[in-house]
C-alpha cells in the first residue's frame, strides 16, 4: 500500500508538465483493468500451443493454460504492483481455481448420469422387475438389437419400503430425543452425553451400521437373516443422528416466551410441547427429516450386508431378500447380468442412477419447499 | 455476508417478541387452557406429563444403548475370529496379519483423499465466504452442497466408468517421469482402477463436508477483525491470513477430522473403483484394499469364520472412526462458544 502511494506521489510530483491524457494518479502503479484479460488470453494461446506439442488433450490444454496464467498473472502483478499485491493476486487466482476444480467432478457426474441414464429411463424400465431376465436374454437382445428388457421396479419398491420403515423407526426416536435434549435435559450430564454421542454417531461408517444390524438380527434369527427390516434398522442408525440434530436446532430457536406464556395459562408441559413448541418448529423439523431421508435413500453398503439382492418383486420387508436402487446399480455394474454383453446392464445401472439422483434431488427440493411453506407464521 | 441456509436454519435470532400476545400459538394455548380448565384434565394431564417425559428420556437413552450395542454386537460376533486357529483365518497367519494390510490401505486412501480435499475445500470455502460476489455466494454454496447429495454408489459408478479410464494417461506420465518415487512406481495400471483413483473419488466425496463446515466458520470471523486488518492496509489475502485463518484454525482441524472419518468409512467408491490386491506402495498399480470395501465385497458370500472375520474388520473400522470422530467433536466442543461449528 505504502509503496504504491509513494510511487504515485513521486511520479506526479516529479513530472514537470503533466501530459494531457495521463492516467489518474490513484491508478498509478497498478495494473490496468484490461491487463488481466490480456494475460488470460495470452496464457490460453500459449497453453494451446504447449498442449499441441505434447499431444493435444482438453485436460492438458486446461492445466497448461491455468498454470501459465497463474504464474504470469502473479509475476506481472508482483513486478508492477509490488510483492504484497503479487502474493494477493496469486492466492486470489488459486482460490478461484479451487472453486473451478471442485465444480468439475460435479458437472462430470451430472452430465454422465444424464447422458447415459436418459436412454434407459422409460416406462418399461420403471414398471418391470429383473425377474426372468438372464444373461441369455441380454445376449439375445444385443444380437437382435432389440431394446433392453428388464427394469428396476423391484428395486424402486425396495428402496421406498426400506426407507419408509427406516423413517418410521427414526423419526419418533429422533424427535423424542431432541425433545428430551431441549425441553427436559437442559444442563444435565445425560443430555450432554447424548448430544456428544449423537455427534459421534453421525460419523459411523455406513457399512458398520449395516454390520451392526446384520449381527444383531443374526443373533436373534440365525446368521443368514437378510430382509428389508434389517436394512431399515441399519438405515435408522444412520438416520437418527441427523433427525436429532435438525430437530434439536429447530426446537432451540422456538422463543422461550411462547413456552412461558403457555405455562402461565396452566397448560401442562407435554401439551405445551405438543401443541405449542413442536408446531412452531414443524417446518424446520419436516425439512430436516426430508434431508435425512435423502441422505439414507442412496446408501448402498448397509443394504448390501443386510437385505441381500433380489431380482423379483418383494413387497414384504419381514421376509426374503430385497433389492434397492443403490444395490441394483452396484450389482449391475459389478456382476453384469450377461458377462459377455455388459451394455444392457450398464444401461440399466445408469438409468437407475438417474432415477436415484432424481429422487434425492426431489427430496432436497421438497425439504426446501416444506421449510418455506410451513415456516412459522409471524404474529403480525 | 452471512449466508443462511434456509432449509436447516431459519434464523439464529428469535423473531421480535413484543407482540407475542397476538401470536397464533399463544392464542391457541389460551383456547386450550379454557378447555383444560372446564374439563377434568388435572390427573390425566399429570399422567400425560409423566408418559411424555418418560418417552423422551427413553428415546435419548435408546440412542446411547444403540451406540453401545453396535460395539457389543460386533464384538460378540467377532470373538470367534480372535480365538480361532491362526491357520484358519484368511491368509493363514491369524487376524492381525489379515487386518494389518487393509488398515494401512484404508489409511492410504483416506490420506490421498484429504491431501486433495483439504486445500481445495478450504479454497472453495474461502471463495464462497470472502471472494465471490455476495449475490452469487449463496447459490454457489448450494451447488457445492449438491455434491454431498449425490449417493456414493453413483460416485463409485462414475469413478469406475469415467474417471478411471480418463486417468490412465496421467498414471502413465507419472510412471514414466516420477517412477523413481515408490508411490508412483510403474508399470501403471491399464484400467486406471488404482488406489490413486479411489483416493480422488473419495476426495470428491469428502470435499463438501470440509467446505460446508469451514465456510460456516469463515463466515463467523468477527467483522471488526477483518475491517481492522483492511484498514491497516492489508490486502485481501493478508486480511485472510491475519484475521480469518487464525480464528478458524480449530474449526478447520475438526472439519478435516470429520472428513477423515468419512473417508475412512466410505465403502462403495472404493469397492467399485479399486481393483484390489495385496498391500503395495505404488498408488498407480492394481493392489491395496480398504476395510470397508473388503467387507462389502466379501460379506454377501461369507459364512462361518469368514463372516466373523469381516465383522471383526468392521469392529476395527468402527473403533478407528470412533476415535477420529470423538477427537474432532472434542475440538469443536472446546471451541464451541466462538466457532459455532456443528
Amino acid at each position: 500500500m505504502s509503496a504504491t502511494t509513494t510511487n504515485a506521489r513521486h511520479s506526479t510530483g516529479n513530472s514537470p508538465v503533466p501530459p494531457v491524457r495521463k492516467r489518474n494518479s490513484l491508478a498509478k502503479g497498478k495494473l490496468p483493468k484490461w491487463a488481466i484479460w490480456a494475460i488470460a488470453a495470452g496464457s490460453i494461446i500459449i497453453g494451446a500451443a504447449a498442449s499441441t506439442l505434447t499431444g493435444f488433450s482438453i485436460a492438458a490444454f486446461a492445466i497448461y493454460s491455468a498454470i501459465i496464467f497463474l504464474v504470469a498473472a502473479s509475476v506481472i502483478t508482483t513486478v508492477v504492483e509490488g510483492k504484497r499485491r503479487g502474493t494477493n493476486a496469486m492466492w486470489t487466482y488459486l482460490i478461484y481455481a479451487a472453486f473451478i476444480v471442485a465444480l468439475i467432478p460435479l458437472a462430470s457426474v451430472l452430465y454422465t448420469v444424464l447422458e447415459k441414464g436418459l436412454p434407459g429411463l422409460n416406462g418399461h424400465f420403471l414398471f418391470t422387475s429383473m425377474n426372468g431376465v438372464t444373461g441369455a436374454v441380454d445376449n439375445q437382445g444385443v444380437e437382435n438389437g432389440t431394446p433392453v428388457v428388464g427394469g428396476a421396479y423391484h428395486a424402486v419398491m425396495g428402496t421406498l419400503l426400506i426407507t419408509l420403515w427406516a423413517t418410521l423407526i427414526s423419526v419418533p426416536v429422533g424427535m423424542l430425543t431432541a425433545v428430551y435434549l431441549v425441553e427436559y435435559g437442559q444442563g444435565k450430564t445425560l443430555s450432554k452425553a447424548i448430544t456428544f454421542f449423537v455427534d459421534v454417531m453421525t460419523g459411523i461408517p455406513s457399512i458398520v451400521a449395516g454390520l451392526f444390524a446384520a449381527a444383531f438380527f443374526g443373533m436373534i434369527l440365525g446368521p443368514s437373516a437378510r430382509m428389508g427390516i434389517v436394512a431399515a434398522v441399519a438405515l435408522s442408525v444412520l438416520m437418527i443422528p441427523t433427525v436429532v440434530r435438525s430437530t434439536e436446532e429447530m426446537l432451540k430457536i422456538v422463543p422461550n416466551e411462547l413456552r412461558e406464556a403457555s405455562f402461565a395459562l396452566g397448560v401442562r408441559r407435554w401439551r405445551t410441547i405438543l401443541k405449542v413448541v413442536v408446531p412452531t418448529a414443524i417446518s424446520g423439523i419436516a425439512s430436516g427429516v426430508t434431508l435425512a431421508i435423502a441422505r439414507v435413500i442412496g446408501e448402498t453398503a448397509p443394504i448390501l450386508v443386510t437385505a441381500g439382492i433380489a431380482s423379483n418383486i418383494n413387497m414384504n420387508v419381514f421376509a426374503n431378500w430385497m433389492s434397492t436402487l443403490p444395490t441394483f446399480i452396484y450389482y449391475q455394474i459389478m456382476n453384469p447380468t450377461s458377462p459377455t454383453n455388459v451394455d444392457p446392464s450398464v444401461q440399466r445401472a445408469w438409468a437407475a442412477a438417474l432415477l436415484l439422483i432424481l429422487m434425492v434431488m426431489a427430496l432436497n427440493l421438497i425439504a426446501r419447499l416444506v421449510a418455506s411453506i410451513f415456516a412459522p407464521k409471524k404474529g403480525r | 455476508m452471512r449466508v443462511v441456509n434456509s432449509t436447516t436454519r431459519t434464523s439464529n435470532t428469535p423473531p421480535p417478541l413484543q407482540h407475542w400476545l397476538h401470536h397464533p400459538r399463544f392464542v391457541k394455548a389460551l383456547a386450550m387452557t379454557t378447555n383444560a380448565l372446564t374439563s377434568k384434565s388435572s390427573t390425566s394431564g399429570r399422567l400425560g406429563d409423566k408418559i411424555f417425559s418418560g418417552a423422551a428420556l427413553a428415546a435419548g437413552v435408546l440412542i446411547l444403548i444403540t451406540l453401545f450395542a453396535v460395539a457389543v454386537f460386533l464384538l460378540i460376533q467377532a470373538l470367534p475370529t480372535f480365538f480361532a486357529d491362526p491357520a484358519e483365518v484368511s491368509g493363514g497367519q491369524g487376524f492381525f496379519a489379515y487386518i494389518w494390510p487393509i488398515v494401512i490401505g484404508t489409511v492410504i486412501a483416506a490420506a490421498i483423499a484429504l491431501a486433495i480435499a483439504t486445500p481445495v475445500g478450504l479454497g472453495v470455502a474461502l471463495f464462497i465466504s470472502h471472494f465471490a460476489p455476495r449475490k452469487v455466494a449463496g447459490p454457489l454454496g448450494y451447488l457445492i452442497d449438491l455434491l454431498a447429495a449425490i449417493p456414493s454408489v453413483i460416485y463409485g459408478a462414475w469413478g469406475y466408468m469415467i474417471l478411471a479410464p480418463a486417468l490412465v494417461p496421467g498414471f502413465e506420465w507419472l510412471a514414466k517421469n516420477l517412477g523413481f518415487i515408490p508411490i508412483f512406481a510403474g508399470p501403471a495400471s491399464q484400467t486406471g482402477k488404482t488406489m490413486l483413483t479411489a483416493g480422488i473419488v473419495l476426495a470428491v466425496m469428502v470435499l463438501p463436508i470440509i467446505t460446508s463446515l469451514t465456510r460456516e466458520i469463515f463466515l463467523q470471523t468477527p467483522k471488526l477483525h477483518e475491517e481492522a486488518a483492511l484498514a491497516l492496509g492489508a490486502t485481501r489475502w493478508e486480511m485472510i491470513t491475519t484475521a480469518v485463518l487464525p480464528f478458524a484454525r480449530p474449526g478447520i482441524i475438526s472439519a478435516v477430522m470429520l472428513g477423515l472419518g468419512r473417508a475412512l468409512g466410505e465403502t462403495m467408491a472404493v469397492a467399485l473403483v479399486l481393483s484390489t490386491g495385496n498391500l503395495i506402495p505404488s498408488l498407480i498399480k492394481t493392489g491395496n484394499q480398504t476395510i470397508a470395501a473388503e467387507i462389502a465385497l466379501n460379506f454377501p458370500e461369507a459364512f462361518g469364520l469368514r463372516l466373523s472375520e469381516l465383522i471383526a474388520a468392521g469392529l476395527v473400522l468402527f473403533l478407528i472412526t470412533l476415535v477420529v470422530n470423538i477427537f474432532a467433536r472434542g475440538i469443536i466442543a472446546r471451541h464451541k462458544e466462538f466457532s459455532g461449528a456443528n
